[in-house]
């Protein structure tokens, strides 16, 4: 292996000068611009990751095909006897808000301190949907935590949410007076994201009308 | 109360911080000046940062098992009802303390250079661990500012949070620190094709010192990659192992360009070749390893891994993104074109059949980064919302992977420089015949469904043929072949274990997602479900106290005519702080198989239902893994590498310079 580690030959040692030597021919030019393509690449790479992050879109708000579509007809049982259930004619006269909900599901039991802020606030009623959960088990997450809900409604097997086009609970819609999915905000709604998404959007509803 | 230990963590971190900067500055000017002084000064700034991460880290530990709960992150992280090895685990299972071993092993990499380096001509050590500082202040620079582990709470909760029950599983529990070492040991390759470049010299010599560094990331990278997948395996109850998620393949691009990295490292110290596209792939596979760190922590991208959403943090590590990939790659616009190679090669041999390897490994790790990216980019300029799955990786990457993986069964058995095909392909008509059976076979087995399955089969087959060949070639049966075998270098082995492991793999691969069967039924105990062949009755359902859940546990016998086979015991768990269900998989396997059984959600009327995975040949997805790990450990332990580093023969006039 005598030729692995051979003397640096005389266009090596140009290299490694202070300055580089000048490069000789179109071959030369050919191997700048090889060398140059995996910046380019990156560059435009991160142009688009930086328009990804600059456009302040959040990767969480997820397209809804129901948006301006009716709500779908549903009519779902109540979870406790002291408050009614809800169907699909329950959602028009008046701007709401739907949220799916489960006990069983970590990132609700986050939002529901959301939830109680907004409830002391006033504003459109806010309609719980107990998705896939165990009656017992809904109605414990609420007495622990406090409902805040008008109405509470259990969708057992999970059908109307299918129907709504739920991604994962939680997942919150904002229906219009005519009963028309507006707006759908998928995961846990925090106090910023009622703030900046959702009051703004009730406003422009109530002003609206 | 004297100082306690997360003020004395914060504050190490902050003085490693000032080394790293110390050390990412001083060494560079001593090195660019030819100051003996100023170069020594890395090696023992290596040395004290990797002591002061080090004390952070273990103070941030400390916090953990004893329950600190006015440490913020532990409040939020961990619980004192969890078991004392998830207490530790659950330290990296957030995004800070994450970052703080990220970094930990970082100057881990870094203080190996220094202290185990002492062949390293002083000038190519010295600016190696400048850019390995560099990488180091910036990342330290990110936890100090966005992602501080030891801020206080005021206030300190009764007891903390406690971590994801999905996460409380041994093997999450150490894939993360294994796929760090990964990620970050491709640091290592990146800091000497950084020196490299400044310097303006690559050499077989620079091949050699690179290598074991590579290696090394490179085994524990497979190794991560493979905990991750059983972990998915068996702890997210899907019955499968892989399902290209954009994470999964942020730790799979690192993993194809280091392949190909540690295969071109191999003609740069044989041949003195292939050196401006070796820097790139050292170049690219740490700039994929942090792309892989920045699509897990940025809101760029989300999925179950996201764990750390913060736009704000993604902006920060876009930015030191920029700085090191971009720094680099300006680098090597600047100085790659100078690096000139000496050794040629005609396209039919050993080299040849390398290129053909790094350029087809490379085309795959484009089509899987195409594939990872296409989504955000679409996004980015307000298109449509879409996802890409297994069909566009059938039909982008298979193609590409097939015929490297046909090349693979050949290339071995080809001479350097210049090679004659007609020798190689008759050695390998064993192989060949072999190959051509098990396709037909497996065709006939299909009935020509499909042609993933005789393809993937028949490669498998031809793998592990040629590779057998191979070193049959090399031991040449009859006299003395016992001790030509023992002869054979370590790294020979590697080899050849890490090229059969990738056949076992191919096989597993192939097998499981060929002829996996599945059933899901709602049963009453003591009704059974039939699969594959085997009845598995649910004879009771039992509630079970754990440590941090209560749980249903199950319990399943399996039988095949009439004799029983096992008898499994899945549970549906249920973790009341987080109020979480968690599916616990029963896997019964017997290293061909797989029976693989979920308890479901208890129905109204009592009944259960039972999901239940027939996954022939699955463990061997793992073993192979394995086995390819071991191989490059193997090779690692090379005599070469460990202690057959030739000095430079002819020191560079700038170095002797240097030295004086």
């Amino acid at each position: 292996m005598g030729h692995a580690a051979e003397p640096t030959s005389p266009s090596r040692r140009d290299a490694t000068g202070p300055s580089l030597s000048p490069l000789k021919g179109g071959e030369g030019h050919g191997r700048r611009w090889l060398a140059l393509a995996p910046l380019a690449g990156f560059l435009v790479l991160v142009g688009f990751f930086v328009a990804s992050l600059l456009s302040g879109r959040n990767p969480a708000v997820l397209p809804s095909a129901m948006i301006d579509r009716p709500v779908p007809s549903f009519d779902l049982p109540p979870l406790e006897d002291a408050k009614p259930g809800l169907k699909s004619g329950d959602l028009s006269g008046k701007p709401v808000l739907v949220n799916f909900f489960a006990s069983w599901c970590a990132p609700c039991r986050e939002e529901h301190g959301t939830w109680a802020g907004y409830e002391a606030a006033g504003g459109v009623p806010l309609y719980g949907i107990a998705y896939k959960d165990v009656s017992a088990n809904s109605k414990r997450f609420l007495a622990e935590l406090g409902d805040p809900y008008q109405r509470v409604a259990v969708d057992r097997d999970g059908r109307t949410a299918i129907d709504f086009g739920v991604y994962g609970v939680p997942e919150t819609y904002i229906v219009d007076a005519a009963g028309r999915i507006r707006f759908r905000y998928a995961g846990p709604v925090t106090p910023e994201i009622l703030k900046d998404e959702i009051l703004p959007r009730l406003a422009r509803l109530e002003a609206g009308k | 109360m004297s100082l306690s230990t997360a003020e004395l963590g914060h504050f190490a971190l902050i003085l490693a911080l000032a080394v790293a900067l110390v050390q990412a500055v001083v060494p560079m000017i001593g090195a660019a000046r030819g100051q003996r002084g100023m170069m020594e000064l890395a090696t023992n700034a290596a040395l004290v940062q990797f002591a002061l991460v080090g004390i952070a880290f273990l103070a941030l530990m400390r916090a953990y098992v004893t329950s600190d709960f006015s440490v913020l992150n532990v409040a939020e992280n961990s619980h004192t009802a969890k078991p004392l090895i998830y207490k530790i685990t659950g330290m990296w299972g957030n995004h800070e303390g994450s970052m703080l071993l990220w970094v930990a092993i970082l100057t881990l990499y870094g203080a190996a250079v220094a202290a185990f380096g002492r062949t390293l001509p002083l000038r190519l050590k010295a600016r190696v661990l400048a850019v390995q500082a560099m990488v180091g202040a910036g990342f330290l620079a990110f936890i100090l500012f966005t992602s501080n582990p030891f801020l206080r709470l005021a206030e300190p909760p009764a007891d903390g949070n406690g971590l994801n029950p999905i996460l409380q599983d041994p093997g999450l529990a150490f894939h993360p620190p294994m796929l760090y070492l990964g990620y970050v040991g491709f640091s290592m390759a990146f800091s000497f094709a950084v020196a490299a470049l400044i310097e303006g010299r690559v050499d077989a010599a620079w091949a050699r010192w690179v290598r074991p560094w590579t290696l090394a990331a490179w085994c524990a990278l497979t190794l991560g990659i493979c905990l991750g997948s059983w972990w998915a395996y068996y702890e997210l109850g899907w019955g499968g192992w892989w399902a290209w998620d954009p994470v999964e393949n942020a730790s799979f691009m690192p993993w194809l360009s280091g392949t190909a990295l540690l295969h071109s490292a191999i003609v740069v110290e044989k041949r003195d070749t292939l050196k401006r596209w070796t820097i790139f792939l050292a170049l690219l596979t740490f700039a994929l390893s942090l792309l892989g760190t920045f699509l897990v922590r940025s809101g760029v991208l989300t999925s179950v891994h996201a764990f750390a959403t913060d736009p704000r943090r993604g902006a920060f590590i876009l930015g030191l993104l920029a700085l090191v990939i971009g720094g680099s790659l300006v680098l090597y616009a600047w100085r790659a074109p100078a690096l000139e190679p000496t050794g040629s090669f005609a396209p039919i041999s050993r080299e040849g059949a390398l290129v053909l390897n790094n350029l087809l490994l490379a085309s795959a790790c484009a089509t899987v980064l195409l594939g990872t990216l296409t989504p955000l980019m679409l996004d980015a300029l307000g298109g449509p919302k879409i996802s890409v799955g297994a069909p566009y990786y059938n039909a982008t990457f298979v193609p590409l992977a097939a015929p490297m993986l046909a090349a693979l069964g050949i290339g071995p058995l080809l001479t350097w420089k210049r090679a004659d095909l007609a020798p190689a392909l008759r050695k390998l008509g064993i192989a060949f015949a072999a190959t051509l059976a098990v396709a037909a076979a497996t065709g006939f087995a299909v009935e020509g469904r499909s042609f993933l399955a005789p393809l993937g089969l028949g490669l498998a087959v031809w793998i592990l043929g040629g590779t057998l060949t191979e070193l049959v070639t090399r031991v040449r049966p009859g006299e003395g072949a016992l001790r030509r075998l023992r002869l054979l270098p370590r790294a020979q082995w590697g080899m050849t274990l890490a090229h059969a492991g990738l056949a076992v793999t191919i096989a597993g691969i192939t097998v499981s997602t060929g002829w996996k069967q599945e059933a899901i039924e709602a049963v009453k105990p003591g009704e059974a479900v039939m699969l594959a062949g085997d009845s598995y009755r649910l004879d009771s359902v039992a509630p079970e106290a754990g440590p941090n859940y209560s749980a249903d546990r199950g319990t399943v016998t399996v039988t095949r005519d009439g004799g029983t086979i096992a008898v499994m015991h899945p549970a549906q768990k249920f973790y009341p702080l987080q109020v979480m269900s968690v599916a616990d998989v029963a896997i019964a396997t017997t290293g061909f198989a797989d029976r693989y059984v979920v308890l479901g959600e208890r129905q109204e009327n009592g009944d259960r239902i039972l999901r239940i995975y027939w996954n022939p040949l699955v463990p061997w997805v793992w073993f192979g893994a394995v086995m390819m790990a071991l191989g490059g450990i193997v090779s690692l332990s090379d005599r070469r590498l460990r202690i057959g580093v030739p000095q430079r023969q002819a020191q560079p006039a700038g170095a002797s310079r240097a030295a004086a």
